[in-house]
């Protein structure tokens, strides 16, 4: 992990993409602005973090913006992993695709899609990859409802229980 | 409760069946080899194994099920498990794992279905021919198990299901018991003769017949 | 049938050699070779897919074009469901995602929360994971050998490993009371030592293991048909499987000796000498054969840690996090009052987030936990080695006969329920 020295130098050669640093627990973490995100990771990789580990959705509901996406990158000389957050709003949860620089990206960014609503302009492919096609709604969302059937016990057993058997 | 045996009829079983049946030129005016009447259906009781042809297709479908190969999440790992070595289905006769459902009429259904998987498994079972089981294995498809929420659905809701097998994932010998039980109730014994030891006539879970 | 030679032939003769193919060729010669596209679909029922994936064939005549994975057949709302539970709770529902790898699962996440909590885990349940997660990494990797010498038609195979696999299961019975998806480990520690006669059995398991796999490897390394099979299909070079992300014994088969557990290493694997089985081409064979030997290192780690076991406490002495030992209750009122509260609300852990990656046998799984200060987490999401290592297979599989993709899938070892949580 560059450590917060590091992490600093980093920030300070992105200039104004960052909005933020922050060192948690012994990894350094970059807070970047959503447009600049393609240009961020490419400075990245030329410093060594070649890599692309994870790239997952978080919901910070109820504050906006409240979609995130982080990017989890790794520098495999070195040893080294640095986090690269954005957050976008739910009204406009629209973001370029990082898939044709980091081709892992490609069913990591369906699936932030599928579960967040997170578009991402220009991705080859972009459809859900979890939930049945025709799904509506965005299940990881915070607000949207866990869900489930009712336990069907003796008690109960009269409930209508879907198909006729 | 006691079981009412009549006494051993000695003479009923020393004659030879071919004696009595070739009649009496065979054996000679000798009035006391032959068997009259309520002796003679007693031998023929016990040395004929006589059955009714729904009993001995039933018998037979029983012992050699062949399951479909339908394994969706852990409980495939104990599935294959009872195929395996220690818990061997092989000797009740169901090794044959069919992967098409056409040629199957076991289900055994291991595993979380989803949303997207439900449609599926319910074309995979209408698919297969009559007559056909289902044993639903494991708690999420009995019931919701371990995840009650929006992606999964319990297979009661779109298939009839013979056996469920609970337990997360069930053992292969909780597998084994349940797929015994259903070999029981294609038998028509589903209780495996348990009410009567334990004397529970009136708790049956399962309605003969059903 | 006469044997004489006869100068005349009959007219049954006489038709029968004037046949000749030559309106065919010319018709065929006529036609152009046009671009053919046969699309099939695989699955997600299907014998050789490893559990519910769909695969969507793109096929020239026998050579194929192009596949595409479908994958969500399986999808369970794993990290919903974790949402709404309190943090130790978690740990049976995440334990179920990569279900060849629990101990993997649990240990991510309960790494994860340990690193948000800043707990220290006490050596003898460090050494007690690395055991058991070794003896995991075997146990799946035999489930992995055995299903895909089923693929590959030797199916004896399967019965094979399957044995020594119920004897891996009979250790993890004998620790925890379950044979799969334990919960044993839990936030600090392991949740109960390991009992008396597990040291014996475990040693006993370890001699005769490292000969199981010679077995193994006489009954395929030279048998002809596993070596046309596998070897020299589907490679794949370094480069791409970085770009694409992938980790594990793939990406060791084709040369990188990327592991996590000498690279930056975790939960004292520091402590423990074993080597990094690494192939050169990058084919099925090395990839089948870099698993092969990874289980001999397994088995020298877990003899080191059982060798080298420390005393002490297995689980972290903190009461806020962990259950007091139950003889306590009946003296301590501190004890009964942490009791109660860790069982009906459970540990509250500091706002953050935190990414714990570990090596399981699939690659890298890492569990990223964002907590905001209550007693329930606000998002797991785990980074599944078969979701990303997927992605590889459309590039492995493109120009190779319809018989190689299969041998490739049994030996890119998804396990869909990681693919689709």
């Amino acid at each position: 992990m560059p450590d917060a020295t590091g992490l600093e130098l980093i920030a300070q050669e992105l200039g104004d993409a960052v909005l933020d640093t922050v060192f948690f627990r012994g990894r350094g973490t970059l807070n970047v602005e959503p447009t600049r995100i393609a240009a961020v990771l490419e400075h990245l990789r030329e410093r060594g973090y070649s890599f692309m580990a994870s790239l997952h959705g978080v919901d910070h509901y109820p504050e906006e913006p409240r979609l995130g996406v982080v990017y989890e990158l790794l520098d495999m000389q070195r040893v080294d992993r640095i986090t690269v957050k954005l957050r976008l709003h739910s009204a406009a949860p629209e973001i370029d695709s990082v898939t044709n620089a980091w081709p892992t990206a490609d069913h990591q960014e369906r699936e932030v899609y599928d579960m967040f609503g997170v578009v991402f302009g220009g991705h080859p492919d972009l459809r859900r990859i979890l939930m049945p096609e025709d799904y509506e709604g965005h299940p990881q969302r915070r607000d949207f409802p866990v869900g489930g059937e009712p336990v069907i016990f003796t008690f109960n057993e009269g409930q209508s229980r879907g198909m006729p058997q | 409760m006691e079981i009412k045996r009549e006494p051993v009829n000695l003479r009923v079983r020393d004659l030879n069946s071919r004696q009595l049946l070739r009649g009496s030129e065979v054996l000679g005016p000798n009035p006391s080899s032959h068997l009259e009447g309520s002796d003679f259906e007693r031998h023929v009781e016990e040395s004929v194994l006589t059955t009714t042809l729904d009993k001995a297709v039933a018998w037979a479908r029983s012992n050699s099920f062949f399951p479909a190969t339908f394994g969706l999440a852990c409980c495939a790992i104990e599935m294959m498990s009872i195929v395996a070595a220690r818990v061997d289905v092989a000797r009740f006769g169901f090794e044959a794992f069919r992967a098409s459902p056409r040629q199957a009429d076991l289900l055994i259904l291991s595993g979380r279905v989803s949303i997207k998987m439900a449609p599926i498994v319910r074309r995979i079972y209408d698919q297969m021919l009559e007559p056909k089981w289902a044993i639903s294995m494991g708690a999420c498809c009995s019931s919701m198990g371990v995840f009650n929420n929006y992606a999964l659905v319990p297979a009661d809701k779109f298939m009839p299901i013979d056996v469920h097998v609970p337990g997360c994932p069930p053992r292969p010998e909780a597998l084994m018991h349940g797929v015994l039980k259903l070999r029981k109730m294609v038998q028509e014994d589903p209780d495996m003769g348990w009410r009567e030891r334990y004397d529970a006539r009136g708790t049956e879970e399962v309605l003969p017949g059903a | 049938m006469s044997p004489t030679e006869q100068p005349t032939l009959s007219e049954y003769r006489r038709r029968e050699q004037s046949i000749t193919l030559s309106p065919l060729q010319e018709q065929l010669e006529e036609q152009e070779t046009s671009e053919e596209l046969l699309t099939l679909n695989f699955g997600p029922h299907h014998p050789a897919t490893h559990g519910v994936l769909r695969l969507l064939v793109t096929l020239q005549g026998e050579v194929v074009r192009e596949i595409k994975p479908i994958i969500g057949y399986v999808h369970t709302g794993i990290e919903k469901t974790a949402e709404d539970k309190s943090y130790w709770k978690v740990i049976p529902v995440v334990e179920r995602m990569d279900y060849l790898s629990y101990y993997f699962n649990a240990y991510a996440y309960c790494g994860a929360v340990e690193t948000l909590l800043e707990v220290e885990v006490p050596k003898r349940a460090q050494y007690l994971r690395v055991i058991h997660m070794e003896l995991n990494r075997i146990m799946s990797h035999l489930v992995w050998l055995g299903t895909s010498a089923l693929d590959l038609g030797a199916i004896s195979m399967f019965w094979y490993c399957f044995r020594e696999r119920e004897k891996i299961l009979d250790l993890f019975e004998m620790s925890s009371g379950q044979r799969m998806h334990t919960r044993y480990f839990q936030v600090g520690g392991v949740i109960e030592d390991i009992p008396g006669g597990f040291a014996e059995k475990l040693s006993g398991f370890l001699d005769e293991m490292p000969s199981r796999v010679d077995q193994y490897g006489a009954l395929l390394n030279s048998n002809e048909i596993v070596l046309q099979r596998l070897r020299g299909t589907c490679p794949l070079d370094a480069e791409t499987l970085l770009s694409l992300g992938v980790t594990g014994p793939l990406l060791r088969a084709a040369g990188n000796p990327w592991d996590l557990r000498k690279a930056d290493p975790y939960c004292s694997y520091e402590d423990f000498d074993f080597k990094i089985p690494v192939g050169t081409v990058g084919d099925n064979y090395d990839r089948y054969a870099c698993r092969l030997a990874e289980m001999y290192e397994s088995v020298k780690i877990v003899k080191q840690a059982l060798e080298g076991l420390p005393e002490g406490p297995h689980i972290t002495e903190n009461r806020k996090v962990a259950l007091p030992p139950r003889h306590e209750l009946a003296t301590s009122m501190e004890a009964l009052i942490h009791h109660f509260k860790l069982v009906t609300e459970g540990f509250r852990v500091p706002p953050g987030e935190v990414y714990f990656p570990i090596e399981s046998p699939r690659g890298e799984l890492g569990c990223f936990v964002r907590s905001d200060g209550s007693s329930k987490p606000a998002r797991v999401h785990m980074r599944d080695p078969s979701f990303v290592n997927l992605q590889s297979f459309s590039h492995m599989a493109k120009g190779a006969y319809i018989a190689d993709p299969i041998a490739t899938l049994a030996m890119l070892d998804p396990i869909l329920g990681g693919i689709d949580r």
